[in-house]
């Protein structure tokens, strides 16, 4: 492709992308471990409810936990066995959660899900079909799909765009599943599209990834046929080009106005994983409970990209993958740029899960802040056009409520912020404490 | 384990790699005004850059603050404070500037990033109010046969001259020629320093490579040094003159401080702001005060009072000049 890349036009940086550490290798399976920890709060909105009881045998892929109530998602079993427990579990965000534990029948044969004919199939057998297997925004946020792709009847939504720009370092979770899925993916976006009635989707990828915008290219160019217009859009390479509304401006030139939602200008967004979950649901019949994630960083004997059960704790990867390297200095659940550190090994892989970096203290930067120096650099980078570093003034100063008019709640977090400020002030943390203090 | 908030990799910069950059692009001209002025630029500027820092020490431990004097910030405001003093002042001088400087204008401001004015620039105000003889009759001419040592001792009194700006100022062009020979002699002599001026702001070329390095860096932006220089090439055309537009505007900006104010002083991270049209409109303050005093005001220089006259403009400037952001809430305070 000629021409400058397709890109959001304010702020972004360029952490170094640490990808070539997975980039290049295959997805392998792990095997299953003796017990799986699978929580039943892996979305936003409330816990599931649990449907089995203790000493249950199961099956891989049944049910497990229901939406008890409101915005939820269903939760199911990853592997065939007995359930050990029904208890609470560690969380890396939520502290503590509901969750069951079971114990697994190493005998039991993997379960197989033959592919059905899912054409012909109306709107609402498509969606009950995703509703019940339980999928969400695995790209992170673990927003239900059902119900965004369900928008409101006066949302006029005419694109589909699939996220698969995966611009957080280190990670390669999403470019593996392109390159070795494409196939399932285009399949996947097709069912979106019958589902929203519309024609029209873009694929962003960002241009490090090559070889997955051949393969997706290759696999839409083999479809062509029902009136559908698949297109691969390449990206620039630039952090946070993934983000849902810097990533709908980049292609279609629109702009998500301050607290709305894609929809408001006519876009749905979904992650290449979860459109690859949405196929599995819909032509397969299989519910998402297994996942392919990123393990790297230089603080792991082996790097690599994994498909695991949900609820496979982390301490078992680690065995598998040879055990943690020296100098180990910080545990992340997700990228680095957003994701969240953890104290423990002790927390299972959730839906939501991308990727789980090993860091040491030379990829990670523990030296303390010091005062604002007024560069400005944070408003160079700030893709929101934000002021972070009044922020971080106002809360040090014991001001977070009057944070509002610098825009604390139009952040997302992306982290440019802290990133670049040379007084390694913690800008996020600073504008967390403003969420929470500020008026709206 | 560590667990903190997210990001969890930063870039690789610090306010130490920054400062020690800025130290870095300020050597030159302080290695080339020993030739001009001699050894004692040197001591000077060492005795000022040692005050400066062990200020800062003793203020932080003073106000029971972290001390910070490795960031390199009280390296630059010593040789900062330095280069706008006269070379040949009594060695006390800049003991007396650094107090004013880092334990005045700077920490009881609140520090790094609080001050309002720039703590050099206070420092030579505060030397400039309190010795106005020490500070105004030290100005030597440049030597052109490599004594360094010439200015050493107590013979310095009798050799004292009057910088071109003065001369400008109160006898006009021709006297200026008359001084320093023709015009291109003197283009030629201010772009390089050979010229009477404070010790570190007469090398012209020397002072622009270091700006430009920082441009290139991106640890500052062309938009203050380029506005504070056209605004004062364009004022002292039109109005610096015997009629109007007939001002010499080159050698405007090769005199005095000028490219050192906007290169190093007007850009000061703290006491500058942060937005490209707001560092416009701040450049443009300074060059046009600078002219303002130059022309009308009752000293030769005018670039210290000028910036220091617009950094407290600054948080105003700040305010107005928000960055556009992505998408506010509707009704929302922009």
């Amino acid at each position: 492709m000629n021409g400058p890349l397709l890109t959001f036009p304010k702020g972004g940086i360029h952490p170094p992308e640490s990808k070539t550490l997975t980039g290049h290798l295959p997805v392998e399976t792990v095997p299953i471990p003796r017990e799986v920890e699978i929580l039943l709060s892996q979305h936003f909105g409330t816990s599931c409810k649990p449907v089995v009881k203790k000493k249950d045998l199961i099956n891989e892929g049944d049910l497990i936990g229901e939406v008890a109530k409101g915005l939820g998602a269903s939760v199911h079993a990853s592997v065939t066995g007995k359930v050990k427990n029904i208890a609470t579990s560690a969380h890396p965000v939520s502290v503590s959660v509901p969750s069951i534990i079971l114990e697994t029948d190493q005998e039991a044969e993997p379960r197989e899900w033959p592919a059905s004919n899912w054409r012909g199939l109306s709107r609402d057998q498509l969606l009950e079909r995703v509703k019940r297997a339980g999928i969400v925004g695995i790209g992170g946020a673990g927003f239900p799909t059902h119900v965004k792709l369900s928008p409101p009847p006066e949302a006029k939504v005419d694109t589909l765009i699939l996220n698969g720009a995966e611009c957080e370092p280190y990670l390669t979770t999403d470019h593996r599943l392109m390159v070795e899925h494409p196939e399932e993916i285009i399949e996947g976006a097709e069912i979106i599209l019958h589902i929203l009635g519309i024609t029209r989707c873009h694929i962003g990828i960002e241009a490090n990834k090559p070889d997955a915008i051949d393969a997706l290219r290759k696999a839409a160019a083999g479809l062509a046929s029902d009136g559908l217009t698949i297109s691969v859009d390449p990206v620039q390479v630039k952090y946070p080009q993934g983000s849902e509304k810097q990533l709908i401006e980049s292609i279609t030139g629109r702009r998500v106005p301050g607290f709305g939602l894609p929809f408001d200008v006519g876009t749905l967004v979904q992650n290449v994983g979860t459109t690859k979950a949405i196929y599995d649901a819909v032509a397969l019949g299989k519910p998402l409970y297994e996942k392919i994630i990123t393990i790297s960083g230089k603080g792991i004997a082996r790097q690599a990209n994994l498909l695991v059960k949900i609820g496979t704790r982390l301490s078992d990867i680690v065995a598998f993958l040879g055990g943690t390297g020296p100098g180990l200095a910080k545990v992340v659940m997700g990228g680095p740029m957003m994701g969240f550190a953890i104290p423990t090994l002790d927390i299972p892989v959730t839906k939501t899960t991308s990727g789980v970096l090993f860091l040491t203290e030379e990829e990670i930067d523990t030296r303390p802040h010091g005062q604002c120096i007024r560069c400005g650099w944070c408003l160079d980078v700030c893709p929101m056009g934000l002021s972070p570093n009044e922020i971080g003034v106002y809360v040090e100063a014991g001001r977070p409520e009057d944070t509002s008019r610098f825009g604390v709640f139009e952040c997302f977090e992306c982290g440019c912020c802290a990133y670049t400020c040379p007084a390694k002030r913690p800008l996020v943390q600073f504008i967390r404490l403003g969420k929470m203090k500020a008026k709206k | 384990m560590t667990v903190s908030v997210s990001p969890h990799v930063k870039s690789g910069q610090s306010v130490e790699k920054i400062m020690w950059t800025v130290v870095a692009c300020l050597l030159p001209p302080l290695i080339l005004s020993i030739f001009i002025f001699g050894i004692q630029t040197l001591i000077i500027s060492i005795i000022s850059v040692a005050s400066c820092a062990a200020v800062e020490a003793i203020s932080q431990k003073l106000l029971h603050r972290p001390v910070t004097i490795k960031d390199g910030s009280a390296v630059i405001t010593g040789l900062l404070m330095a280069y706008v003093i006269p070379p040949g002042v009594p060695y006390w001088i800049p003991i007396l500037g650094a107090v004013m400087a880092i334990y005045v204008a700077k920490h009881l401001l609140g520090g790094i990033g609080f001050n309002i004015f720039n703590p050099a620039l206070i420092g030579r105000a505060f030397l400039m109010a309190t010795f106005p003889v020490a500070m105004t009759s030290a100005w030597l001419p440049p030597i052109r046969d490599g004594a360094i040592f010439r200015y050493m001792g107590p013979a310095v009194d009798a050799v004292t001259t009057a910088t071109p700006l003065y001369i400008l100022k109160h006898y006009g062009p021709s006297a200026l020629m008359e001084k320093f020979g023709s015009m291109p002699a003197i283009y030629g002599d201010f772009l390089v320093g050979w010229r009477p001026g404070c010790i570190g702001e007469t090398s012209a070329i020397l002072i622009l490579l270091g700006g430009l390095y920082l441009i290139y860096r991106r640890y500052i932006t062309w938009h203050i040094p380029v506005s504070v220089i056209v605004t004062v090439a364009l004022l002292t055309w039109a109005f610096g003159g015997k009629t109007l537009f007939t001002g010499n505007p080159l050698l405007a900006v090769l005199s005095g401080g000028l490219m050192l104010g906007a290169f190093f002083m007007a850009t000061d991270y703290v006491t500058s702001p942060s937005q490209a049209t707001a560092k416009l409109i701040f450049g443009a303050g300074v060059g046009a005060l600078t002219v303002l005093i130059r022309l009308k005001g009752g000293y030769p220089e005018g670039v210290c009072y000028a910036i220091l006259l617009m950094n407290p403009v600054v948080p105003a400037l700040e305010e107005w000049f928000r960055p556009r952001r992505f998408a506010p809430q509707k009704g929302a305070q922009q």
